[in-house]
Order: structure tokens, then C-alpha cells, then sequence
């Protein structure tokens, strides 16, 4: 299976990018084999950003989104596309990936932050 | 790294010249003009620019002229009386229909709906952002196109700029300075852009009626965002009655008052002489600029 | 004919001089409308004090979506510019804050799947200040529809007599809303450096617009002579100045129109009103 997880850099060792929709890019893991691809988040300065980074996660064939905070445009628009989401997750977004196949991250049950909150971070 | 943004229900309270002080007691913050619309700041803070960048914020329909056939549908279907029967002739017909570019929206269903694809549909340039230097540490602002939209994404885009230098110096240098934003006026789109998710706002607002009218508005605004928001006087004793009016109203409401500083021409002898009020005199008004950004400073630290 | 009232920054006193405008105009017999279109942050009410008799919802349309109907295309979510309807898979979702309303999903769609609902952005008061009328657009908070409500607003404008529209402060697209296709526009400005430069950025705005434009000193005696020197540099006609006078700023803070705090100002408002063309 393969998650999204949103994140500072292109790489297993990059921090887990706290923003949903402004996220800098996506790797996007096979939890089965552990390889991975970046994805750009190609949307980051145009207006209804968490939709637009939704759409492009969905795109990819994720099942799950690992993230720091998501908003409810975001979270709407995942949960049309199936995609279970985890909020709240910090660290590299390998330890992210290893703590989500542990079963150890909580699945979130809506948003965790208002509109437009990623729009300057 | 704290991020503190200066906004004013209505203008000419005095914000940017506030926010220029402020920059000189901070030493080194980052500074940010997110007042996109009227951007003043550089005025006084003289920018060195370093690094210019077109701004497209969205797109604009153009009809080419060779191609339309005056049939009028771009006409029928637009919704912001953007199109009219006036543009040059051609080979079929008198006159061509034509877009004003101010009035376009970006919609693209002209494009979608044009019979022989008359209408093409492109990046607009909305206006450049810069990455400055100045005698009190970087600046980003920006020049938006006049009759321009999407003011609402160019401010995101300068506080996101501002916020990326801001966290490079940090980790850089362990530098805890703060991140100093002049933000919009009014409570619509540019202002929404410019508060999000900032530690602190503080509203500048003067003792009118009119201010006190608008400091509600702009309070309304920040509560639904959630944002802590701290209010300052200016030009308080123009009217003490109304003051008096404005600081009741925002103990009520749980805003943290941060202080209030006289009307005083030598803030515009400042401005006239490109400085600060802090560089330009060490007055009563210079000294009361110093306590309300210290009761600023003190209420970061009480946020998370 | 309409008369807009305008100014690069905010604070220079362009609704003073437009509600001081509309009044001696229509105390000379003139009839009159104010139209505060600073929906964002109206202010006119306070030194008029009108009488409001009528009060009108404003809203906009914005798409919903008729699942039953929907073939699931996902034409809507392709032209779609502002993602305000978004097609995944079969299932299409609105965000109706996020909609301009250009009508483009309607449209497009093949199936007479969506219908148009109204959403409301703010609502207009009309009234009477004694022989002025009066209209005020008010937006309503965390909306972002202002160029929508400014259009509404200015649908009130009577086409056969005088109305002063008060315009919001700077040069983006409400302002745009506010002055297109208006019949002379006021530039309000402040001898300041600050107020000189956004008056430049006005100046650029309402020539490209093509509209016939004239300045307005306020708070004149403050700042420095540059305004005057790029007035006179560009050609542009300054047709009245307001002096720095704290009297003024005093009758402003409590809320009271200058003609009524100090007379002696009268004549030059219709001063004002007459070199403009609207007496």
C-alpha cells in the first residue's frame, strides 16, 4: 500500500512538513518494499491550496496521508478520494512511515486546523 | 522564530510608520510590507533590493482579434461585463469583440465557450516581489500591477518568503529575532492573507468613531481566526473620551492593550525626512512607541 | 452623473470629503445619493446619520450539485479556475467560499446536474439624510466577494441625478468595482511622502481606466510641497485643498460632518462641488 507523507525535502530523511496544503512536496512510500518517490506539490501558491494538494495526492494512488495539520477543504476533498489521514505526525518521514505500518499513529476524525492556517508557514 | 503582523480596519492610522519604528527597536527582525495595495514601508526603510521576481497570481482571457467572428457568445457567457463589441475589425467583420483586462476575472468560460477558439488564455503578470536589504535587517515586499487581483496571494507569498529567511537566519545563526509584518487594511482578502496563523496581531486605530467602528470589524476577524490581538491608540488625545471608549470595549473583548501615543506632527517631520520616529526624535511620542513594543514583546511570551 | 471619491491610501479623507460633498449638494437643491461603496469598512453612516427604510440581502450563486443527475464527466472540476468545484472520481464537491460565480460549471455541464444556489456575501441599507439618499454595502466578515457586493451596491445609483460614490482605499479590484464607467473620479490625497506615493499608483489606476480625474489636498500645510510639484509636473488639476486644521480631526473623532462643525467650510465644499461639475 502507499502512503503520502508531506514533506520538507525529496528524501526518507526529510522532516515531515507540518502544512497540508503548502506542504513543500509528497514522498510517497510503498509501505510493502519501502521504495519511494518525491512528488512535487505543484499548487503551492495558488488559492485553495489544500484541494489543489489533495487532488495531487490522490492522483499518485495513496491510500493514506501522513501530515502535521490539515485543514477542512483538505480533509473534505482526501475523504471523497478514500485516503485515510493522520495528523499531528512529526520527525523524518521514514520514522513517520515505520510508526504508521506499527499502527501506532491515530486516524484523524476531521480536520485539526482552520482554513488558510498553512498560508504563511 | 515569533511572527507579528500590524493591521488597521481603516487606513492612515499610522501602521506603517508604527511598523517602521518597530523595525528599528528590533534590530534584526525580518521585515515583511504585506500592504500590497498602498506599500509605504520602503519609503522609510529605503530597501536595497537583492533578488526581483515576477509575480502570476492567475490568468486573463485575450481575444485575438484575426480570429473572432463578432458572434458575441464570449459576450453572453461572461459574468463580469468584461467583454464588449469594440474591438479593431477584420476580414469578416467591422468589429471584433474585445476583453478589458481589468474587468477579466480569470474564469476562463469565455475561452471554454468561443466557437473558433478566438481566445487565448495565459499567465497574467500581476506584479514583482523583492528580497531587500535595509538598515534594520532583510525585507520582502512587492509591487502589485495597479487594477490588479489576487492581492490575497501575493501577501501569502511575501509572509511565506519573509518566514522561509527568517527560519534560515534561525537556524543559521540561533537568532530568535522576530518576523515584523505590515499587514492589510479592510477585513477582505488581502487581510485574511495577512493574519493566518501569525502569534500576534496587533490593530493601530485612532479615536474616532470611524476607528472605533473598524477596530470591531478587525477584531470580529481575528477572533473567528483565533489569533491573539493586541490593540494600540494613536493619536489618542485627539479624542480622550472616545479613547477611553475604545480601551473599555477591548478589555471586554479580551484584547491586550498595548498602549496609546499622542498625536504629534513630528511623526510626519519623520516620515518627510525618511526615518523613523525613533531615529528622528527622542520624545514623549518616541518613548511611548518604545512601551507599547515592549508590552508587545511581553505578550509573545505568554503565547504558545 | 457619478462622481467617485477616491484615494490611493486609506486615512486621507476621502469619506469627509465625500459625505461633505454629497451634503452641500443636496441642501443646494440638487437631488442627491451618497453610495458607500468601502463595503469592507463603511463609515459614511457614522457622519451622516441617516434614517435606513430598507434593508436588502445581497447574495451570489454558487453551484450544488445534483447527484442524482450527475454523469460524473468531471467537466465542471476542468473549468473550474478557483477549485471551487472539484471532481474526484465520480463524486464532485463545491467549496462555496472559494466561488467566483462566473457560471462556468453550470454551463459546461451536459447534464443539468447543478443548480444555482444563493449564498449570502452582505447586505445593502438604504435611507434618507434629510433631502440626501443614501446607500451602504457591508460585507460580511471572512468574506472575500468585495467586487460582487460593490456591483450590487452601485445597481442603486438613480441614472438622473448626482450621485458621490465613496470608494475603497487602493488600487486592486474593489476599487476597479467601485469607479468603472463613473463619470469623473476625486483623488483624495495627503501632502505626505507616503500619501504622495500612493497617489502616483492612483493616478496609473484611473488613466488606465481612462477616466477624467482631479486631486483633492487634505490636511494641507503637513508633510512637504511635493504633491503640488508632481501635480503640476503631470498636468493634473488640483481642485480643492483642506487645511491641517485639529478643529477638523476633532469634529471627525466625534463623528460630525465639517459643514455642520465649522460652517466657514461650506463654501468650500460647493466650491468644490461647482468646479467639479456637480452644481
Amino acid at each position: 500500500m502507499k502512503v503520502a507523507v508531506t514533506s520538507t525535502g525529496r528524501t526518507m530523511d526529510a522532516q515531515v512538513d507540518p502544512r497540508f496544503g503548502r506542504a513543500a512536496c509528497f514522498v510517497v512510500v510503498d509501505t510493502d518494499n519501502m521504495e519511494f518517490e518525491a512528488v512535487e506539490n505543484t499548487n503551492v501558491d495558488a488559492g485553495g491550496a489544500g484541494i489543489s494538494a489533495a487532488k495531487v495526492v490522490i492522483d499518485t494512488g495513496a491510500r493514506a496521508v501522513l501530515t502535521g495539520n490539515c485543514g477542512p477543504n483538505a480533509e473534505r476533498t482526501l475523504r471523497a478520494g478514500n485516503i485515510t489521514l493522520y495528523t499531528g505526525v512529526t520527525g523524518a518521514v521514514a520514522e513517520a512511515v515505520e510508526r504508521f505500518k506499527a499502527g501506532k499513529l491515530t486516524e484523524a476524525t476531521g480536520p485539526n486546523v482552520q482554513s488558510h492556517s498553512g498560508m504563511n508557514s | 522564530m515569533k511572527e507579528i503582523v500590524v493591521i488597521s480596519g481603516k487606513g492612515g492610522t499610522g501602521k506603517t510608520s508604527l511598523v517602521a519604528a518597530f523595525a528599528s527597536l528590533a534590530q534584526n527582525a525580518v521585515l515583511a510590507d504585506c500592504d500590497v495595495d498602498a506599500a509605504d514601508l520602503h519609503l522609510i526603510l529605503k530597501p536595497d533590493v537583492q533578488e526581483s521576481h515576477d509575480f502570476s497570481g492567475g490568468k486573463l482571457a485575450r481575444i485575438r482579434a484575426d480570429k473572432c467572428i463578432g458572434c458575441g457568445e464570449c459576450e453572453r457567457v461572461c459574468r463580469f461585463e468584461a467583454v464588449s463589441l469594440s474591438g479593431p475589425g477584420n476580414d469578416i467583420i467591422a468589429k471584433t469583440c474585445t476583453i478589458d483586462p481589468v474587468a477579466c476575472e480569470g474564469c476562463g468560460v469565455c475561452v471554454q465557450f468561443c466557437p473558433v477558439d478566438a481566445i487565448d488564455f495565459e499567465d497574467a503578470i500581476n506584479g514583482q516581489w523583492f528580497v531587500s536589504k535595509t538598515r534594520f535587517g532583510p525585507m520582502v515586499h512587492a509591487r502589485l500591477g495597479t487594477a490588479e487581483e489576487n492581492s490575497g496571494k501575493l501577501v501569502s507569498l511575501i509572509r511565506k518568503q519573509a518566514k522561509r529567511i527568517a527560519d534560515e537566519r534561525g537556524a543559521r545563526a540561533n537568532d530568535d529575532s522576530p518576523l515584523l509584518v505590515d499587514g492589510s487594511p479592510g477585513i477582505g482578502c488581502p487581510v485574511i492573507a495577512s493574519i493566518t496563523g501569525a502569534d500576534l496581531v496587533l490593530v493601530v486605530t485612532e479615536p474616532t468613531l470611524s476607528g472605533r467602528h473598524d477596530l470591531d470589524r478587525v477584531a470580529q476577524l481575528t477572533a473567528h481566526f483565533g489569533i491573539p490581538t493586541a490593540v494600540c491608540i494613536n493619536k489618542w488625545n485627539i479624542n480622550p473620551d472616545v479613547t477611553e471608549a475604545i480601551e473599555a470595549g477591548a478589555r471586554d473583548k479580551g484584547l491586550v492593550l498595548a498602549g496609546k501615543i499622542d498625536y504629534d506632527p513630528a511623526v510626519t517631520y519623520a516620515q518627510v525626512a525618511e526615518k523613523t520616529i525613533i531615529e528622528y526624535a527622542r520624545n514623549r511620542t518616541a518613548t511611548q512607541v518604545v512601551s507599547v513594543w515592549n508590552v508587545i514583546m511581553d505578550s509573545l511570551k505568554t503565547t504558545k | 452623473m457619478i462622481l467617485a471619491v477616491a484615494s490611493g491610501k486609506g486615512g486621507t479623507g476621502k469619506t469627509t470629503v465625500a459625505t461633505n460633498l454629497a451634503k452641500v449638494c443636496a441642501a443646494a437643491g440638487r437631488p442627491t445619493q451618497y453610495i458607500d461603496c468601502d463595503v469592507e469598512e463603511p463609515n459614511g453612516h457614522i457622519f451622516l446619520k441617516p434614517q435606513i427604510d430598507g434593508r436588502e440581502e445581497v447574495t451570489v450563486e454558487v453551484p450544488q450539485v445534483d447527484a442524482a443527475k450527475c454523469i460524473g464527466c468531471g467537466r465542471c472540476g476542468q473549468i473550474c479556475q478557483y477549485s471551487a468545484i472539484v471532481c474526484i472520481g465520480e463524486k464532485v464537491l463545491t467549496f462555496e467560499q472559494l466561488c467566483h460565480s462566473c457560471g462556468g460549471c453550470w454551463l459546461v455541464c451536459p447534464a443539468e446536474a447543478i443548480e444555482r444556489e444563493p449564498l449570502r456575501i452582505g447586505e445593502i441599507e438604504t435611507g434618507q439624510a434629510g433631502p440626501l439618499g443614501f446607500v451602504s454595502g457591508r460585507l460580511e466578515i471572512g468574506h472575500v466577494r468585495t467586487p460582487s457586493l460593490i456591483r450590487s451596491v452601485r445597481r442603486h445609483i438613480q441614472s438622473d441625478g448626482l450621485a458621490i460614490v465613496d470608494v475603497p482605499p487602493g488600487t486592486s479590484c474593489p476599487v476597479v468595482a467601485a469607479i468603472r464607467g463613473v463619470d469623473f473620479v476625486l483623488l483624495v490625497t495627503e501632502p505626505t511622502p507616503f500619501g504622495l506615493n500612493d497617489l502616483k499608483l492612483a493616478v496609473e489606476l484611473v488613466r488606465e481606466m481612462g477616466l477624467p480625474f482631479a486631486v483633492a489636498i487634505n490636511r494641507d500645510g503637513i508633510g512637504n510641497d511635493q504633491t503640488q510639484a508632481y501635480c503640476k509636473a503631470e498636468g493634473i488639476e488640483i481642485v480643492a485643498s483642506i487645511p491641517d486644521d485639529r478643529r477638523i480631526a476633532q469634529a471627525y473623532s466625534t463623528g460630525q460632518m465639517i459643514v455642520d462643525a465649522l460652517p466657514e467650510y461650506t463654501e468650500r465644499f460647493r466650491d468644490l462641488a461647482t468646479r467639479l461639475g456637480a452644481l
